[in-house]
């Protein structure tokens, strides 16, 4: 049991990017499958700004992917396919109720890759292991996709808020 | 997941395989930390009645540690679950154990929306084992 939050070694930072590309494709899926799948009354009542939404989350997750796929193959690793996740994720997939349920899963997705770029960073700050990928480069590209999950989940808000 | 839950969690696991209340060198084994350590973090939780602590006896979770460790072990579970079938990692107990301290239980929910996850998850972990009896290696996505 490792305790205390430190990434030490290169076989755990390739993890956990792998880790990042997989959360990246779970939001990229859902989206995709959030508009597809809704009733077609409720999808009609998508408005414009929800389906904009989603397409963009979708887009920025592909872009946030591709970044963390350059970092895992400077690490010499692969990562999982976005089909794969994708036919995962409609295994599983119960859709949401109606628009509230897809705008509160899609802020539930930026909440939680925020959450998960922000204990990677602090993780690989309070290490000093030397990575086989350039720190600052790293740290980056965490940092910016950090920020944009922060805009995203606010953007989600805003929303949501002014639909209440 | 944080340290107080790391060590929740073992407390959970020594408890039942020691069927009785986890000793300090139970805990100190699991956690790879001194018998030192495991006893100042044993009376913090205890000040947080979380555990209640019997000398020469060991330390027993409350209902509010026990919903915890519970908590814990599932966020555990899932990360062992992820890495075996959809990152098909044969190491995947020593991964978990390295990775846990990284992934929230937020995270984890998210990947668990990927993942087939029994329902009785997460009694059918095997404390001894260290990981979900039910769990084949070979189980793979594909």
């Amino acid at each position: 049991m490792s305790l205390g939050q430190r990434v030490s070694n290169d076989r755990q930072l390739t993890r956990l990017l792998q880790i990042g590309v997989v959360l990246e494709e779970v939001v990229e899926s859902r989206a995709a499958h959030h508009l597809e799948t809704l009733p077609s009354d409720e999808r009609d009542a998508v408005d414009g700004e929800v389906e904009t939404l989603l397409v963009d989350a979708a887009e920025e997750s592909a872009d946030h992917r591709e970044r963390l796929e350059t970092l895992i193959d400077d690490l010499e690793a692969e990562t999982v396919s976005y089909e794969e996740i994708n036919t995962l994720v409609d295994a599983q997939y119960g859709p949401p109720e109606d628009t509230d349920g897809v705008l509160y899963d899609q802020l539930a997705n930026e909440e939680t890759a925020y959450k998960f770029y922000d204990d990677l960073i602090a993780a690989i700050d309070a290490s000093e292991t030397e990575f086989a990928v350039d720190r600052d480069r790293l740290l980056d590209t965490l940092t910016t996709i950090r920020e944009e999950e922060k805009e995203g989940a606010e953007e989600v808000t805003e929303i949501m808020e002014r639909r209440a | 997941m944080n340290t107080a839950d790391q060590y929740l969690k073992a407390i959970y696991l020594a408890q039942r395989i020691e069927e009785g209340p986890a000793s300090t060198g139970t805990l100190a084994d699991l956690l790879e930390v001194s018998p030192a350590s495991v006893n100042e973090m044993v009376g913090k939780l205890e000040d947080r009645e979380l555990v209640e602590h019997e000398k020469y006896k060991g330390a027993t979770l409350t209902d509010e540690g026990l919903e915890r460790a519970h908590n814990a072990l599932q966020t555990y579970c899932i990360i062992e679950r992820f890495l075996t079938n959809v990152l098909e990692v044969d190491e995947f107990r020593e991964e978990a154990r390295a990775l846990e301290s990284v992934i929230d239980d937020t995270v984890a929910e998210r990947l668990d929306t990927i993942i087939d996850r029994p329902a009785q998850c997460p009694d059918c972990f095997d404390a001894e084992q260290d990981h979900c009896e039910l769990l084949e290696s070979g189980d793979h996505a594909n």
